[in-house]
């Protein structure tokens, strides 16, 4: 596996797989009276978060502290950020505190790859921007296989704003390698213009779709992102790509309703159906903090560059330390 | 027996299985400073999955002196648990699954009734994975009767350096809280890092710590063997210096 986790398209068929089946043997602790493992004691997490959140910030935090790392929250709200400082500086300062991972969620696409050349850590993409979000989509995944039992030819339908979605990327990237059929329905204003070299089929007709559909996957109506007029009204968009009870009828007997949450009741999905035994919403949840747990032990549990007392690759300690004597410099003049 | 190599020739070495002629605890000596830290990583020193036999190796115990080894042993579980009424058996992958179930399969046609047997997975629990990538994790399955109160088996095929067995006492405490936890081994071949005996013992074999010991079963590599050969990097300490 590769040292950082930025995109669900750096994981190949087996890192994907290992990743569930990790994630398979640590969701048995629920069960245990000690939900605790002492694997990455001494280990330092970092949670940046520059956008708000409150599962993924959760769920991280959980899943690090379940395997006995320190954990350090930041959130831009604050701290220094609000100050003005920029994310090279404050990338910097944990590197000075000595983070063994970083995660870290932006409002800009990009900028967990950007982190991932300043720090030492392993850099994982908690959700940046409009681009990826590749642990949602592993959970995502891990959720199908535990409900269905295999991954493998599934016919999984992503329904709403794919556009401003990071989840819908990162979940095509990801069931592509692991052998899902995926379809995108969403308006046509809401896909993005390039959908055409995505590895999935696109629809306009949510009922036609459904009948064969295994998993039906609901995207939140992005309200924040919304700035300019992408469908005439709510109302409208709830009729044509809102899934109520009727349209849950269609589908077959065995499928699954799931949402990356928060949800919006009522626009994308319908109260009875967020609430029916088909639906893994809550299950998601759960999920999450078992594959977090995977990830974090497969980029941090065994020998690891940042743990390394020898290695002082691309100079990054000789910035900081420079900038120091250049700071002493001046209050000595 | 067939085994011609000199470290195994020790005579009674089949016969003295108990645990009070088998080694003393490794508190005596505070454990060979040759050994690296990381010595312990896989006592059988072999792969996880399925194993081919060392080209090289020397089949010290076969088919039939490890059956008739395991069940002597099971006899001794019996005879020492006063009939094994409250025990658990787990294995501690890869290799201890099997022999768990094993044993079991004995204890219930002696004593007529079930013996409940599970796996541990000690990944976790490691005292090395800094020393190696990420390792893939192994099952763990805990009987439903659960492990309060009751007489816990620890099963494993070869005892070492002490150090797999440590994790297991850690991640056991996390299960919950055995009424007594013992140790049964197929091979014991000496050389204790940490203050650990076995309860039960298959085999003594003495060996040196440029040898591996290589315990192929029938579960997991399609043949029952206990093989003795050279490390094929000449040694331990060298197969460990990766880091």
């Amino acid at each position: 596996m590769k040292r950082h986790l930025i995109s669900a398209a750096d994981l190949s068929r087996d890192d994907a797989l290992l990743i569930l089946d990790t994630a398979d043997e640590l969701a048995q602790m629920a069960d245990r009276p000690i939900r605790k493992l002492p694997t990455l004691r001494g280990r330092t997490v970092v949670n940046l978060f520059y956008e708000d959140s409150t599962r993924t910030r959760i769920s991280f935090e959980a899943a690090a502290k379940r395997l006995s790392a320190d954990v350090i929250n930041f959130s831009a709200k604050g701290s220094s950020v609000a100050k003005g400082e920029s994310l090279k500086d404050t990338a910097l300062t944990l590197e000075a505190m000595g983070a063994d991972a970083v995660v870290i969620r932006h409002p800009a696409s990009g900028a967990p790859h950007r982190l991932a050349g300043w720090v030492r850590g392993s850099v994982v993409n908690a959700g940046d921007g409009t681009h990826e979000h590749p642990t949602q989509a592993l959970l995502d995944a891990f959720t199908m296989r535990r409900r269905l039992g295999r991954l493998e030819g599934l016919r999984v339908t992503i329904v709403g704003d794919v556009l401003h979605s990071r989840v819908a990327r990162s979940n095509v990237l990801l069931l592509q390698t692991l052998g899902a059929d995926v379809t995108l329905v969403a308006p046509p204003t809401l896909l993005p213009v390039a959908v055409s070299s995505w590895p999935c089929e696109v629809s306009y007709d949510l009922s036609a779709v459904l009948p064969k559909t295994d998993v039906v996957m609901m995207l939140r109506v992005q309200a924040e992102r919304m700035n300019a007029a992408y469908f005439p009204t709510v109302r409208e968009y709830s009729r044509r790509y809102g899934l109520d009870g009727a349209r849950m009828a269609l589908l077959p007997e065995h499928a699954i309703v799931m949402h990356p949450g928060p949800m919006n009741r009522g626009v994308e999905i319908a109260a009875e159906v967020a609430d029916s035994p088909r639906s893994t919403i809550v299950e998601q949840v759960a999920n999450g903090v078992s594959v977090r747990m995977a990830v974090l032990y497969l980029l941090l549990g065994g020998s690891d560059p940042a743990g390394d007392p020898g290695g002082d690759p691309a100079g990054i300690e000789r910035p900081v330390s420079d900038l120091a004597a250049a700071l002493t410099a001046e209050v000595t003049r | 027996m067939h085994a011609l190599h000199p470290a195994g020739a020790e005579p009674a070495a089949g016969s003295a299985g108990s645990a009070s002629a088998k080694t003393s605890p490794g508190a005596s000596s505070p454990g060979p400073s040759a050994a690296s830290p990381g010595t312990g990583g896989s006592p059988a020193g072999a792969g996880q999955q399925r194993s081919e036999p060392l080209a090289d190796g020397k089949t010290v115990l076969g088919p039939d002196e490890i059956s008739r080894a395991l069940t002597r042993v099971a006899h001794e579980i019996l005879e020492r648990t006063n009939g094994g009424s409250d025990v658990v058996l787990l294995g501690i992958p890869t290799r201890g699954v099997p022999l768990a179930r094993r044993l079991a399969a004995r204890l219930t046609q002696v004593e007529g009734r079930p013996a409940p047997a599970g796996s541990l997975d000690i990944t976790m629990y490691r005292d090395d994975l800094r020393l190696r990538p990420a390792r893939t994790l192994g099952h763990t399955a805990v009987p439903a009767s659960g492990i309060d109160g009751r007489t816990v088996i620890l099963v494993d095929d070869v005892l070492y350096s002490g150090r797999t067995i440590r994790a297991a006492l850690d991640a056991l405490g996390d299960l919950g809280r055995p009424r007594a936890v013992q140790l049964a081994v197929l091979v014991d071949r000496g050389h204790r890092e940490l203050p650990i005996r076995a309860d039960y013992v298959g085999k003594n074999l003495p060996t040196s710590q440029r040898e591996v010991v290589q315990v192929l079963l029938t579960e997991t590599d399609g043949e029952d063997a206990v093989v003795l050969g050279l490390s094929p990097a000449g040694g331990p300490a060298v197969t460990e210096a990766g880091r």
